[in-house]
């Protein structure tokens, strides 16, 4: 609706303040609807305190973790080739995986001491982290980069394909039913309880992995010189490509630093669910392009936000409304956020909506 | 398009250069293209059944990927001519699905005193309790509620673009899985309508959907002078599917043409040149996936009463990528592209993978391959997709944009035809 935002700014200025209004109070409304209702409820109801509530938004935010992590690696990928990399939410199982095996293969049990478990899950994030980078990098080299220059849809099929190839991997290596992994960590214990709100193990960790992360990579695509020409490509790969940037390698390191997240986000969420299956990437994968979409596709901080939002959602449609409706629940707030607010939450403008 | 306006084209062009003149000879006189193939097609597969068995398993795959194909040609009109990524075609077929299920089925075992409603309709339905419709006005039902449901779902994305749409399409699609699965909790006397109206109608216990059972048996297409279709005899399923692709395919290339199906077209390429050239953005828009959408419940109707079920199952995101990939692996905005990458999937799908199980015996491998069959299919997506970019049979317009060196002459302009 280009055409109509253009004149708006002239003379149809109220009407353009009347929509600026509605997004702004609107999209605050909409996000603060479902906890505030809880809340009063919680207030009014003989619980008399916000405990509960306290705990279902830290246990949202260890799953929104989770989310946000996988959520950056489709805003990268898409920032840098406007594609929706379908294949990501596989790639993220794929860490799931190599975590579980990994850590059964080096001998980490309930028992070994705190120190070794350290070390121990330090390396198993290492590895998995490379395992899922490697991947990503894999599939961008033989299902996308043949295919730059195609119809912009085309890769769009290969991601469905290298999804459906890497579900069968995962299929063949663990079996059709979900697999219960030794639970390190002890993801459920309680570790400090502040105020009836109690934090346990697995918050920590998910916490604890994705801050540092996060940062890092923030920096990362800030600071270096790397991460500038990657947000050079990203804002026009022809320009890119005429001040020397070499835009394939690019594309490639954007590829793998997306693969690394989603590695990250794979051993939190086998450490913290302690339950694994050959299809989690695929519900992992909707909900985390959900999130991304949410803040506003190409944008940083706007995928952890949405990640975290949706991981808040989800915590509170599971707790409190019914587990089976909470993915349809999720999608009508994409939808209220996408109608009060067309570009996601924090949207940039990206080069197709430009 | 405008033959009098070619010919000074040229007048003014004489002698134009090889290349031009080279693919020029390369494409066929227009009545190949919208007569001759599909007179021979329509005959070829007209006559097919007569080579199988009444209930040949394979003429029952025909059928299917005929549906199938009707779906492909509906999702066609939204992402191929107006260029609005759908990832959530499944929302259509699920509405259509359970239209024949809510009219054409026992499902809603207490109405009119538990003997049922029967409108137009005979043999065995109509004698049995619940809701029972001829299936051509269920056919009309579904038009009219899935074309609502497309304009709806369209509505949100008006202010949207690029892959924004693709996923409140995705949103919308969903939610309506979701509700089909978990429609069995929704109890119609729960909606305070007209002071428990529904209760009255429907009885207490009336659910919104079946869930995962499945509403099952769903009836037998039921056509006027004709006795109701059979499972075992998968033939009248064919011709019916057939007639509806013909159906279809005539609509289809008579909108590619029109003045909407062009507007469509002008809005994929350059939405803001199309709105400041004057075409209504909003209407195009709508109007594309109202169209689309009735296309897709079309068919969602007789794969109801074709597979016997309508269960919540059916409608999982899965079923929008392969419809999806049957218009990508076919050619974006390409008819008859489409046409055939909904029969090359249908067929991997449905016959080539399952008859694959055998081969690692044959070649004494002991191997199951139905364990794999996901992998085979996404690897012959990716196989395909890098061989044919551009699809199996690429629409005219987008070949041109794709060949490199293509000289944007006047007299290219007007041999393409979108």
């Amino acid at each position: 609706m280009e055409a109509a935002s253009v004149p708006a700014s002239g003379p149809g200025a109220p009407r353009k303040t009347f929509w600026d209004f509605v997004s702004t109070y609107g999209l605050i409304a909409v996000l603060a609807a479902m906890p505030a209702y809880f809340a009063i409820s919680d207030l009014l109801s003989d619980e008399d305190n916000l405990s509960r509530l306290g705990n279902n938004l830290v246990d949202g935010m260890s799953n929104g973790a989770i989310w946000a992590l996988v959520a950056i690696g489709y805003t990268l990928v898409y920032g840098i080739v406007e594609l929706i990399n379908f294949a990501h939410g596989e790639v993220f199982m794929i860490g799931s995986f190599t975590t579980a095996a990994f850590f059964g293969f080096i001998g980490l049990t309930q028992d070994t001491s705190a120190v070794l478990l350290f070390f121990g899950l330090l390396l198993t994030l290492f590895v998995a982290m490379a395992a899922s980078g490697m991947l990503n990098v894999m599939i961008e080299r033989v299902g996308y980069r043949p295919l730059r220059g195609a119809p912009k849809l085309a890769p769009l099929i290969t991601a469905v394909g290298f999804s459906f190839i890497l579900q069968n991997v995962g299929l063949l290596w663990l079996g059709g039913s979900p697999e219960g992994i030794p639970d390190l960590i002890r993801a459920q214990k309680e570790l400090i309880d502040i105020g009836g709100v109690s934090i346990s193990n697995g918050d920590v960790l998910s916490i604890a992995v994705t801050i540092p992360l996060l940062l890092v990579m923030t920096q990362f695509i800030t600071r270096s010189r790397l991460g500038k020409a990657m947000r050079a490509t990203a804002q026009d790969p022809e320009a890119a490509r005429l001040m020397g940037i070499n835009v394939d390698t690019t594309i490639s390191l954007t590829f793998l630093l997306g693969g690394i997240l989603a590695g990250s986000a794979g051993l939190i969420y086998a450490l913290y669910q302690t339950t694994i299956w050959y299809f989690q990437g695929f519900t992992a994968g909707l909900v985390a392009f959900t999130a991304a979409v949410m803040g506003g596709i190409g944008n940083l901080k706007g995928a952890v936000l949405g990640g975290f939002i949706i991981g808040f959602i989800q915590q509170l449609s599971d707790n409190r409304i019914a587990p089976e409706w909470t993915n349809a629940i999720v999608f009508v707030y994409l939808i209220l956020i996408m109608v009060f607010k067309p570009s996601g939450l924090l949207g940039e403008q990206t080069r197709d909506a430009g | 398009m405008s033959a009098p306006a070619d010919e000074p084209a040229a007048a003014a062009a004489p002698a134009p250069p090889g290349k031009t003149g080279m693919s020029r000879r390369s494409e066929l006189p227009w009545w190949v293209e919208k007569i001759l193939v599909p007179v021979v097609f329509l005959l070829f597969a007209t006559m097919l059944p007569f080579f199988f068995d009444p209930g040949s398993a394979f003429i029952s795959t025909c059928a299917l990927a005929l549906a199938y194909t009707v779906m492909a040609l509906g999702l066609n009109i939204i992402v191929g001519f107006a260029g609005l990524l759908d990832l959530g075609f499944v929302a259509f077929y699920a509405i259509g699905a359970y239209t024949i299920g809510w009219l054409g089925s026992g499902f809603f075992s207490q109405v009119g005193n538990e003997e049922g409603w029967h409108i137009f309709v005979s043999g065995f339905a109509e004698t049995q309790p619940g809701i029972h419709v001829n299936f051509l006005l269920v056919l009309v039902a579904a038009l009219v509620f899935t074309t609502i449901a497309g304009m709806l779902i369209g509505l949100p994305t008006l202010r949207l673009r690029g892959d924004y749409i693709a996923i409140v399409t995705l949103a919308f699609g969903e939610i309506i899985g979701r509700a089909a699965v978990n429609g069995d909790e929704l109890k119609l006397s729960g909606f305070p309508i007209v002071g428990g109206g529904l209760e009255n109608v429907f009885g207490p216990d009336q659910t919104i959907t079946a869930g995962r059972q499945g509403i099952t048996p769903v009836d037998k297409v039921d056509l006027p002078g004709m006795d109701p279709f059979k499972s075992l005899e998968q033939r009248p399923w064919y011709w019916l599917a057939l007639a509806m692709v013909a159906v279809v395919l005539f609509v289809n290339f008579r909108l590619r043409d029109s003045r909407l199906g062009r507007a469509w077209i002008a809005l994929r390429e350059d939405e803001v040149a199309a709105v400041s050239m004057g075409v209504p953005a909003v209407k195009t828009k709508l109007l594309a996936y109202g169209t689309g959408a009735a296309f897709g419940g079309f068919a969602g109707a007789y794969l109801g009463s074709k597979n016997n079920t309508v269960n919540g199952d059916q409608f999982q995101f899965f079923f929008s990528i392969f419809i999806l990939g049957m218009v990508i692996l076919g050619g974006l905005g390409s008819i008859w592209g489409t046409v055939l990458g909904a029969i090359t999937l249908t067929f991997i799908n449905f016959e080539l993978l399952p008859r694959m199980s055998d081969w690692p015996s044959k070649v004494g491998l002991d191997f199951d391959v139905s364990e794999i069959n996901f992998g085979i299919y996404g690897f012959l997506l990716v196989i395909m997709m890098i061989m044919r970019p551009q699809g199996l049979l690429p629409e005219r317009r987008r070949k041109m944009e794709l060949t490199e060196d293509a000289e944007t002459t006047d007299d290219t302009l007007y041999t393409a035809r979108a």
